[in-house]
């Protein structure tokens, strides 16, 4: 294994603070995420994990009340010196919790990105649209369909669509948020094999309430708890009792949360 | 056993418990539509049967005791499509910004204050407002852009409110998604959140159509005429117009027939009902279609 100081940062967090009002969501954490690794975040309901995605690609500017104090760098760029913010989130993918097909058909729900970032030639956006569908594993159910409604797509070929969705954006890093919460297994199995295979191409941070599919696919996993971040590390390494803290062995083993 | 299923008193209770209230409500929801009912009798038997197609051609004769209101049906249509133009792009424009834009601080809360007291402002006072605002500061005169902009002020508040609505019944997570990709906030609102609450702010503006069709006062002082025996060539000039004609042959003029205000009142009645079918048509339609 690399030493990890050898790797790449790609995303470097530096006693990022986040507020709603005068709630802390999330306290003064400092942690690196490396090119090309899935980094997994886990804890409990109210911890701070949603919030330290929207603030990762400035989705905090779009949300009343929430203030994020630290600092974020992207490939050692601070967010919020990117001048052109539409950019930033070009470059960050996201997939929320529950699947958002949106009223458009398979193929423009794909297409989008690619246009809103100014593609308009229909062979290269059907190059897009199949390559992005068939990474997540959904070209082969929906090739004749192209033009049928995505937000009647059942939930897990939704949740697909929302992945292939964030793919054509050509992101850099791609944002899970507890991707599994509305999907069967098996599908959740599938989409977990894709991101494996996307680990080479991207960054990838996956949140998820599931401490074993952190387990299966994080290379190193930062446990948050109550607004903290607890502790972080090499994921086996976390399982394996080589922790810092009592708490994140008893989250672990199931004593609360 | 089986006396666990068999009908118990507390069970037979409820169910005539059940069909008391299924009936009260059924017959005071029966008593509501007995009005309209009522109206739509009463004016279709007093009008004698003198509604015909060149009752709608023709111009009123005889100081106005006779002949038909092809000059106010053509004003009250005047009146409407030009309220319409400056209402509608106002009205939506505000209602993107209110829903889309707007944080909720004190300005935006104050806005929305003046929105629902702009919408109980009784007529007259709307009229007096065109009066003073329209005809005499800005000095058009009374003519057809007075009365239309008095009646856009007045259905400012409709126009908005439902708009607001609409937009807001696109999910949030919508918005959320297209944010995520990079999108900024017009592309999201003309990508998606328009084309998923159209049906929606169309029906509201038909609403509004309908209501505009009616209004009398704030026309009377500022652009409708009592009789004009030619129509208007532009917005500056008067106009007659369906509500105030019906005021005027009911009350003012001596000698009209009695069925005459009865077939102008039922031709009033039958716009307005049309137009509320259409919206409702139209309304059925585009939910028919909707994608989520």
């Amino acid at each position: 294994m690399v030493a990890p100081d050898a790797r790449a940062k790609k995303l470097e967090i530096k006693n990022l603070t986040i507020r709603y009002g005068d709630q802390v969501a999330l306290h003064a954490a400092s942690f690196d995420v490396y090119e090309n690794e899935i980094f997994g975040i886990i804890g409990p309901a109210n911890s701070g994990k949603t919030s330290f995605l929207r603030a990762l690609n400035r989705m905090n500017e779009m949300t009343p009340g929430m203030h994020v104090a630290g600092e974020v760098r992207f490939d050692g760029l601070d967010v919020n010196d990117w001048r052109d913010v539409y950019a930033l989130r070009r470059r960050i993918g996201v997939v929320f919790p529950l699947p958002v097909g949106l009223p458009l058909s398979i193929y423009d729900n794909v297409a989008l990105a690619p246009r809103l970032g100014g593609i308009r030639k229909k062979a290269q956006l059907d190059e897009i649209v199949e390559r992005c569908l068939t990474r997540a594993a959904l070209f082969d159910e929906v090739k004749d369909r192209l033009t049928s409604l995505g937000s009647l797509l059942s939930g897990g070929q939704q949740q697909r669509l929302t992945i292939a969705r964030a793919l054509s954006q050509e992101p850099e890093v791609l944002l899970l948020d507890e991707f599994s919460i509305a999907v069967d297994p098996v599908t959740t199995m599938r989409i977990e094999d894709v991101l494996k295979e996307l680990k080479s191409e991207l960054t990838i941070v996956l949140v998820s309430n599931l401490v074993r599919q952190a387990r299966r696919l994080a290379d190193r996993t930062a446990f948050f708890l109550g607004g903290e971040l607890v502790e972080v590390g090499d994921t086996e390494a976390l399982f394996t009792r080589d922790v810092q803290d009592s708490r994140t062995t008893d989250y672990l083993e199931g004593r609360f949360g | 056993m089986s006396s666990s299923f068999a009908t118990t008193s507390l069970n037979e209770k409820n169910r005539l418990r059940e069909r008391l209230f299924r009936g009260l409500f059924g017959l005071v929801t029966i008593t509501l539509i007995l009005p309209v009912i009522i109206i739509l009798i009463t004016l279709t038997v007093k009008s004698q049967g003198t509604i015909s197609l060149s009752f709608f051609t023709e111009y009123p004769r005889n100081n106005m005791t006779e002949g038909g209101i092809f000059p106010a049906l053509v004003g009250t249509l005047w009146l409407v499509a030009v309220a319409l133009i400056a209402s509608v792009p106002l009205g939506v424009s505000a209602a993107i910004y209110l829903s889309e834009y707007a944080r909720d601080n004190w300005l935006t809360r104050a806005i929305n204050l003046a929105i629902i007291n702009l919408a109980g402002v009784p007529s007259i006072v709307h009229a007096l407002f065109g009066l003073g605002a329209f005809v005499l500061f800005f000095n058009f005169g009374t003519s057809i852009l007075a009365a239309s902009l008095t009646l856009a002020v007045m259905t400012l508040p409709v126009v908005i409110v439902s708009t607001r609505e609409s937009l807001q019944a696109v999910p949030q997570s919508f918005r959320e998604a297209c944010w995520n990709m990079g999108a900024t906030r017009w592309q999201t609102i003309w990508r998606i959140v328009l084309p998923n609450s159209i049906s929606g702010i169309l029906t509201g503006v038909i609403l509004e159509v309908s209501r505009t069709v009616g209004e009398t006062a704030p026309i009377m002082f500022t652009g409708a005429a009592l009789f004009l025996p030619f129509l208007p060539t532009s917005v500056y000039d008067q106009t007659m117009a369906m509500s105030l004609h019906l005021y005027i042959i009911a009350t003012q003029v001596p000698g009209v027939p009695p069925s005459l205000p009865y077939s102008v009142a039922l031709s009033l009645i039958g716009i307005v009902m049309v137009l509320n079918a259409a919206s409702i048509a139209l309304r059925t339609y585009l939910r028919g279609q909707k994608k989520w």
